[in-house]
């Protein structure tokens, strides 16, 4: 009946966002225990971390040059109103360390390594080469998904840690060189307001963004065959990439949020 | 359930599978006996695929048994799952090989992970496929480097490293010329008299693949149509293996009708 069919249809859709839900959700349980179930092969996990981290470096350094740079010009730019550069330091380095570090690392990670882990998971579940891993009493999860989870939590931290780094020395190039602030006050206004909480928070951050990051990227592509759109051809794995980039994305905001709050 | 004893390598029961509201398998009833090739035939979409996705484990029945040496697949958990798969080898349809690696580490991949043989052992064991498979010059190349027929090759080289006891092949000579699918047979023949394994084969390729089959069973309606042997499968009376063998093996110009429409079009 017609007017029976939008509440059919509302049904439809709920039920498949929990049948994802829940196979996301079981997909992860199956990759940590994977993670932590021997053995633990050392070269796969080398291999993602070179992928993930290494291959991240240069954009991580530039963007974090830039960064911090942009803050210590807004930073100057503001406290030159209120007569307090002298904070300059310290803004810079706390609006890194607590927000723009884990969250433009977990971006760039995302565009960088996320979108190339969910496409090529979506090419190996395309082209069947998971079946064939499956087939070949090769656990896929334990092979191909379990290295990445560890070179996430592994890479995401200290890819946050240079982009604070070289980001503190952009505040300093602009600060400090440019605008003529006293290079003691800049490191002596860090020194005392940056305390082990809110690098605590950063780090919590990064390990947190890691995991989502590869948890998302992975699903995504490992389902792809799943994929409510379609997920065949090279439309299908292209649609369902921008889709873990953007659910990616939207979930580390989403999260970066969640964790301020509960740690502020 | 366990049955050590049973002659059949895969025994199929009252097997159903629905997608949406097509039911491809309907109470399939298919045995495969053991150290035999199978051949399954049948047009496209009638769910020959299907089948050997049941029998890897990739799919699982909404009714029915899918018995492998006596285990129910669907009751096993991943674990066993895996275990019952360390006697597969497979073949799949596009091959299936892993193109980030080369030919070499593609075979020895199984090697890699599911021995603990050393690297140098793994090294004659892979070359030594390779030199069965004439493979020999091409073990650095990578899958996009090679040829249709040589991917193909490469794809059976991997099945059988580890000497499995049962080798599934979908469709192994599509998209192969007539003298690259012959290689593909004969590399089949030698090795299976090698081996000794159970071959369950996918195709299309009638009559040819007849040359190479213990049993044939036609895949129609959604179940095997007999599952016999090819002299008998070629004179049965059922009329939907009569209809296949004129139709794949009866003569291509059925001239007078032909010509006739031809004639009146023109």
């Amino acid at each position: 009946m017609a007017f029976t069919k939008p509440f059919r249809k509302l049904g439809d859709h709920s039920l498949k966002v929990f049948e994802n839900v829940g196979r996301s959700g079981i997909f992860l349980v199956d990759c940590l225990i994977s993670t932590i179930k021997p053995p633990f092969p050392l070269h796969p996990v080398i291999r993602q971390l070179y992928f993930i981290g290494s291959r991240s470096g240069f954009v991580i350094l530039f963007t974090g040059l830039f960064t911090g740079m942009v803050l210590g010009l807004q930073g100057y730019y503001t406290l030159t109103k209120f007569g307090s550069t002298g904070m300059l330091g310290s803004a810079v380095a706390l609006s890194l360390i607590r927000e723009l570090g884990p969250v433009l690392t977990a971006l760039m990670v995302i565009g960088r390594a996320g979108s190339a882990i969910c496409a090529g998971l979506g090419i190996m579940r395309n082209s069947e080469q998971i079946d064939a891993l499956e087939c070949m009493a090769i656990d896929p999860i334990k092979y191909l998904i379990a290295p990445k989870f560890v070179a996430g939590v592994i890479a995401l931290p200290l890819l946050t840690f240079i982009f604070d780094l070289i980001g503190i020395i952009g505040g300093y190039l602009v600060g400090v060189t440019l605008f003529g602030v006293n290079e003691g006050t800049y490191f002596q206004g860090m020194y005392s307001s940056v305390h082990w909480l809110d690098i605590k928070m950063g780090i919590i951050k990064s390990l947190a963004f890691g995991l989502l990051i590869i948890w998302i990227t992975s699903t995504k592509g490992y389902f792809l065959h799943l994929e409510s759109k379609g997920g065949f051809g090279a439309e299908g794995v292209s649609r369902t990439t921008t889709d873990a980039v953007v659910i990616s994305s939207v979930s580390i905001l989403v999260w970066d949020y969640l964790i301020t709050a509960l740690m502020i | 359930m366990t049955n050590e004893n049973s002659q059949f390598a895969i025994e199929l029961v009252d097997v159903e599978k629905t997608f949406g509201s097509q039911k491809v398998l309907d109470r399939v009833n298919l045995p495969i006996v053991e150290g035999k090739t199978t051949v399954i035939v049948g047009g496209s979409g009638q769910g020959k695929s299907v089948i050997l996705k049941h029998m890897l484990g990739l799919m699982k029945p909404d009714r029915g048994e899918v018995r492998i040496f006596g285990r129910d697949l669907a009751r096993l958990n991943k674990k066993e799952l895996y275990q019952v798969r360390r006697d597969y080898g497979v073949l799949f349809q596009n091959v299936a090989l892993f193109d980030s690696m080369t030919v070499f580490d593609n075979v020895a991949l199984p090697l890699r992970e599911r021995t603990k043989l050393s690297e140098a052992e793994i090294r004659d064991q892979v070359e030594e496929k390779l030199v069965l498979m004439d493979l020999e010059g091409s073990a650095g190349k990578y899958p996009a480097q090679i040829s249709g027929g040589m991917q193909k090759r490469v794809g059976l080289a991997r099945a059988l490293a580890l000497n499995p006891k049962i080798v599934f092949f979908d469709e192994p000579t599509t998209g192969l010329d007539v003298h690259k699918s012959n290689e593909i047979y004969r590399l089949f023949h030698a090795t299976q008299q090698r081996l000794k394994y159970t071959a369950v084969i996918v195709s299309h390729d009638v009559p040819k693949i007849f040359k190479l089959a213990d049993y044939v069973g036609l895949m129609a309606g959604g179940r095997p149509q007999g599952c016999m042997p090819p002299e008998e499968f070629q004179r049965s009376d059922n009329p939907l293996i009569r209809q296949f063998v004129q139709v794949t093996m009866g003569s291509i110009y059925s001239s007078e009708t032909e010509e006739t429409d031809y004639r009146e079009t023109v």
